[in-house]
This record gives structure tokens, C-alpha cells and sequence, in this order.
């Protein structure tokens, strides 16, 4: 065999490995889904999604956690979109490039890897019992927005890397502030990556679970929320506690909620994925 | 004429007024003698440019007829073109960036301290090297810098868009189509727009860093026959690595070579029988 041969051979072997470990997680993600498909889609019914929490699994619906979801998803959003893209887009356009900016750049990066349960004690001695707003939905909210924070900051800053820096200088040399720029020019040119960021960050959040029951939020709330004072449950939690009991309709119960869970992670998922597609289209 | 730069606490007014009516204004009062015109439009003096420690420019002095091309040429490198950001401060962006010297733009440092950069860009516009259109409407490009002054009359805006596309050739192609997004435009047309995005803000100086370097030759051609109607009303400095384009159309060339002014003179005079031989050398191509 000559070399020539080997390295063909070489190839063929990564490309069957390749193809495995592609496929491992495929086959994994698909068996899932299916079985919880299988156990849940035949639970799914219009009474399931509006029912309140019962003791009877056939009367359970995931009407309160569906909606205290809901509530924190909005105000998550709300808390953190600001705050989020204030602090990128200072630190792509405004910092000095300086030790203290690296030191910042770091520590956000950092922010991004601590576990979620850390931000859970955080949000319970900072937001629950320091400001006195108990277990409610916005104590919930404020915790997640800490959360996602670094996520959307590091999103809005490869955003604004990415506007090609003809459009700066275009807009300079007409003579624009650097505020006029950043508002006419970088942020509509980068506003794609950074609802990517933002939706990506979002679906996170409703995902979350751990930090949430630290901060306080109840596997059983008889009522949804009204206001962002109330108390609440969120979808994961439900899943989790209904997971955990014997009785096999509570379980069909988890499967069925599972489903409503993934289906608003994949549509916030589509949603991500059409503005990235449209803002891509735009800038070439 | 000093207020035209330096905004004071009612900043706003001073916007609306352009150089050119100052300048009307001056040559009509009796006591002036000598009008504007007869002045030089631009002058450096011992002009030394840095990044870090490395020196970009040397003790460059020249100065720039108002109402002409002055085309700077040079090998890559050469310093040309961060001589001509210097003319709208378009280096102070750059890291390690340091100037010294000065460079006076009817009269006036610009830079000095009080200048406000988004007054001295008004009044000298710029065109890249590459056509770089905002991602928005042909409309919104060229409306951009009247609102970005604050001018909100949608009429007058109208007006100027219409007549800075027609000052740039481009109007009869796109008239029908001002909605549609600039990007589907060809190249040259997409320059003829920067171009006219330009000429919105009315300034009275335009740079032009290798304008029709990305262009092909029937474009080039368009592009340089508006520069050279552009002449009557405007300054043009024009940064270019073609040769044949600076004795088409420039009446003056600047000949730099490593950082330094090598040569300043009538186009005619540096393309037939320049003074350097390291030009001579250049124009015929010996090297570069």
C-alpha cells in the first residue's frame, strides 16, 4: 500500500467515525423523543394545557406552571434584554482596551460557566430575602436575567464584531456621532445576532430548573400567577415532581408536559434561527 | 468662520450653515479683497504621522488649490492614504495614532481642540476604496447624513436625496427603485451611491481613498468622468494606484514614496518631465 492509499484509507476511517458519533447523538435524541411521544402525545388534549394541578393524574393540567413559564420567560426578557445589550455594547465600543476591560471580559466569560445553582443562592439571599421580594415570579425573573446576562452579552458582542467595519467608517466620515452610529448603523446591522443571543439565552431559561426551587419557586401552586409577586411553578419543576411520583398517569402527565416544554424550546429555537437567516441575507 | 467647527451652547444652529454660504457671504462684503477662491482650500505643515513607533508621514507640507483634483500616487505603503484620513480625521480611530504638524482647512486647524469631528466631516466627505453601502434602502443611504444632522423635513430631504443622485449620475437608473435595498445594486452603481451619499451633506472637500480600485473599466470609466464634473463645485483629493487615472484626471499629483512627499507639481508637469528621478522611475513603471 503506498501512501497515497493510506491517506485515502485514513480518510474513509474518519469519515465512518464521523458519521457514528453524528449519529449517536441523533439516535439518542430520537429514542427519547419517541418515547416520550409514545407515553405523552396521547395526554396532550386542549382540557391538559388549561386544567389546574390535581391529586387525581386524569385531572392534572399544567395550566398554573405553563403559565408561571410564561411569566418568568417575559420578565426574564424584559430584566435582561436591556441591561445585556447596554454592557456589550460598551465593552465592543465604548471600553479602553485596558487591563481593567480584560479583567471584565474574563470575569464575564467565567460568569458564563458557573452552575446555575450558584446564581439560585445568589437570587435567594440578594433578591428573596435582602429585598424582601419573597419566593415570588420576579425574584424568579431576576435570578434567570443574572443568569443569562453573560450569555447575551458575549451574544451582542460577536454581533457588533461582526458588522463589517466599512459601515463604521461610512457612517463617521458622514459625519455621525458615535451614539448616531451605533444606533443607526451597528445595532440595526448586528440586531440579528443579538436576538439570536437573546432567544437562545431565553430558551435557557425556561429550561432551568435548579436555581429556580433555591430561589424558591413550589411544585405545587393551586393558582397561576396574577402579577410578578405571586408565587409560582414553572414547567421543569412540574415535570420534576411529577416524574417523581409512583403512579403511572403522573407519569404520562411528565411525558405530556415534557412535550409542551420542548415544543416552546424549538419554536423559540425556529425563531432564533429565521432572524439569523434574514439578518445574514441582509448584510451580504 | 471659526463658529463653523466649535458648536457653542446652541449647537444645533450652527449646523445649517454650510461653508459655501460663508464663504458667499464673505466674498460679498466690500472690506474683503481678496475672495476665497484665490486661497489655498487646504495646507499642511511638517505634517509627522506615528503608529507607536512607526512614523508614517515625514514632514509632509503641502498645500491643495480649492475647486481641483489632486491625485496623491504612490507604492502600497507609501503613506497616501493615512495622508488623506488625516484631511477628516478619519486616523484618529487607529490605536498609537499621533500626529504632529498642522493642517489647516480654509484657515482653520482642524486639529485643534475644539473641533468637532462630526462638523469637520460634514464639510470634507469621504469615499472608500471599496463601495460600502449601508444595508438599508438607496433612499435611506443618502438620506442618512441630512438626518443624522437633524434635519427633518421630509420634503427638503427628498429634494437633496434627488439631487446628490443626480449630481452622481445615478438618478435615471435608480429613480424608480429608491426603496429597494442598496445591496442589490452592481458594484459601480453602489460607488456612485457612496458617492452621492456624499454629496448630500454638501461638503466642499471629497476624499477619495482608490475609489474605483474594485470597479471594473466600463464603471471606472463612469466614475471618473463624474469626478471630474464634480471639480467645479469641489475639492477632490483622490488617492489612487493607476497611474493613467491620475493624468486623466487630476490637476495636480503628489508623488509619495515611504512616508515622504517626494514630488508635488501640475500633473502635466510630473507624467512629462518630473524634477525626482525616483518619479521619473514610478511613472514609467521602473518600480512601485
Amino acid at each position: 500500500m503506498n501512501s497515497i492509499q493510506k491517506n485515502r484509507l485514513k480518510d474513509q476511517l474518519f469519515k465512518f467515525w464521523g458519521i457514528a458519533c453524528t449519529l449517536i447523538g441523533l439516535v439518542l435524541l430520537v429514542i427519547f423523543i419517541g418515547g416520550i411521544l409514545v407515553d405523552g402525545l396521547s395526554r396532550i388534549d386542549w382540557a391538559f394545557i388549561t386544567d389546574l394541578p390535581s391529586r387525581k393524574p386524569e385531572k392534572s393540567g399544567i395550566w398554573t406552571p405553563l403559565m408561571g413559564s410564561i411569566w418568568i420567560l417575559v420578565l426574564t426578557a424584559i430584566i435582561s434584554f436591556p441591561i445585556s445589550v447596554a454592557a456589550g455594547v460598551y465593552l465592543e465600543e465604548y471600553a479602553k482596551k485596558n487591563r481593567l476591560s480584560a479583567l471584565l471580559e474574563i470575569n464575564i466569560s467565567n460568569l458564563a460557566g458557573v452552575p446555575s445553582i450558584i446564581y439560585g443562592l445568589l437570587g435567594l439571599e440578594v433578591f428573596v430575602r435582602i429585598m424582601n421580594l419573597g419566593a415570588s415570579v420576579l425574584a424568579g425573573a431576576l435570578t434567570l436575567s443574572l443568569l443569562i446576562l453573560p450569555i447575551i452579552i458575549v451574544a451582542t458582542r460577536e454581533a457588533i464584531k461582526a458588522v463589517p467595519s466599512s459601515i463604521r467608517d461610512a457612517s463617521y466620515a458622514l459625519g455621525a456621532s458615535k451614539w448616531q452610529t451605533i444606533w443607526n448603523q451597528i445595532l440595526p446591522a448586528s440586531s440579528g445576532g443579538i436576538l439570536t443571543g437573546i432567544i437562545l439565552a431565553l430558551s435557557r431559561a425556561v429550561g432551568e430548573t435548579a436555581p429556580l426551587i433555591v430561589v424558591g419557586a413550589l411544585a405545587y401552586v393551586p393558582f397561576a400567577p396574577q402579577g410578578p409577586l405571586d408565587q409560582f411553578s414553572v414547567l421543569p419543576i412540574q415535570i420534576f415532581n411529577w416524574i417523581s411520583r409512583p403512579q403511572q398517569g403522573f407519569i404520562d402527565n411528565a411525558a405530556a408536559a415534557i412535550i409542551i416544554l420542548l415544543l416552546i424550546t424549538f419554536i423559540m429555537n425556529g425563531i432564533a434561527v429565521y432572524f439569523r437567516n434574514k439578518w445574514q441575507k441582509k448584510l451580504q | 468662520m471659526e463658529s463653523l467647527f466649535i458648536l457653542g451652547t446652541n449647537g444645533k444652529k450652527n449646523y445649517n450653515n454650510t461653508m459655501s454660504e460663508i464663504m458667499t457671504e464673505k466674498t460679498e462684503d466690500p472690506k474683503i479683497e481678496t475672495p476665497i477662491e484665490e486661497k489655498y482650500k487646504l495646507q499642511t505643515k511638517d505634517v509627522n504621522v506615528f503608529y507607536g513607533d512607526f512614523q508614517a508621514i515625514k514632514d509632509v507640507s503641502m498645500n491643495i488649490k480649492p475647486r481641483s483634483i489632486t491625485a496623491f500616487i504612490g507604492p502600497s505603503g507609501c503613506g497616501k492614504s493615512t495622508f488623506l484620513r488625516l484631511f477628516n480625521r478619519m486616523n484618529d480611530y487607529i490605536e498609537d495614532f499621533k500626529m504632529e504638524g498642522k493642517i489647516k482647512i480654509d484657515d482653520i486647524n482642524i486639529y485643534k481642540k475644539k473641533i468637532q469631528l462630526e462638523q469637520l466631516r460634514k464639510e470634507v466627505g469621504m469615499v472608500f476604496q471599496k463601495p460600502n453601502p449601508f444595508p438599508k434602502s438607496i433612499f435611506e443611504n443618502v438620506a442618512y447624513g441630512l438626518k443624522i444632522q437633524g434635519i427633518k423635513d421630509k420634503k427638503l430631504i427628498a429634494q437633496r436625496v434627488e439631487k446628490a443622485l443626480v449630481q452622481a449620475d445615478l438618478w435615471s437608473e435608480v429613480k424608480d427603485n429608491l426603496n429597494k435595498s442598496a445591496l442589490t445594486l452592481s458594484g459601480g452603481q453602489q460607488q456612485r451611491l457612496c458617492i452621492a451619499r456624499t454629496l448630500a451633506v454638501e461638503p466642499s472637500i471629497i476624499l477619495m481613498d482608490e475609489p474605483t480600485s474594485a470597479l471594473d473599466p466600463i464603471s471606472t470609466a463612469k466614475i471618473e468622468e463624474l469626478i471630474y464634473h464634480l471639480k467645479k463645485d469641489y475639492t477632490i483629493i483622490i488617492v489612487t494606484h493607476n497611474m493613467q487615472q491620475a493624468s486623466r484626471i487630476s490637476d495636480y499629483t503628489a508623488f509619495f514614496y515611504m512616508g515622504e512627499l517626494i514630488e508635488f507639481d501640475k500633473t502635466k508637469k510630473i507624467f512629462t518631465n518630473p524634477e525626482k528621478k525616483r518619479t521619473e522611475n514610478y511613472i514609467t513603471g521602473r518600480f512601485g
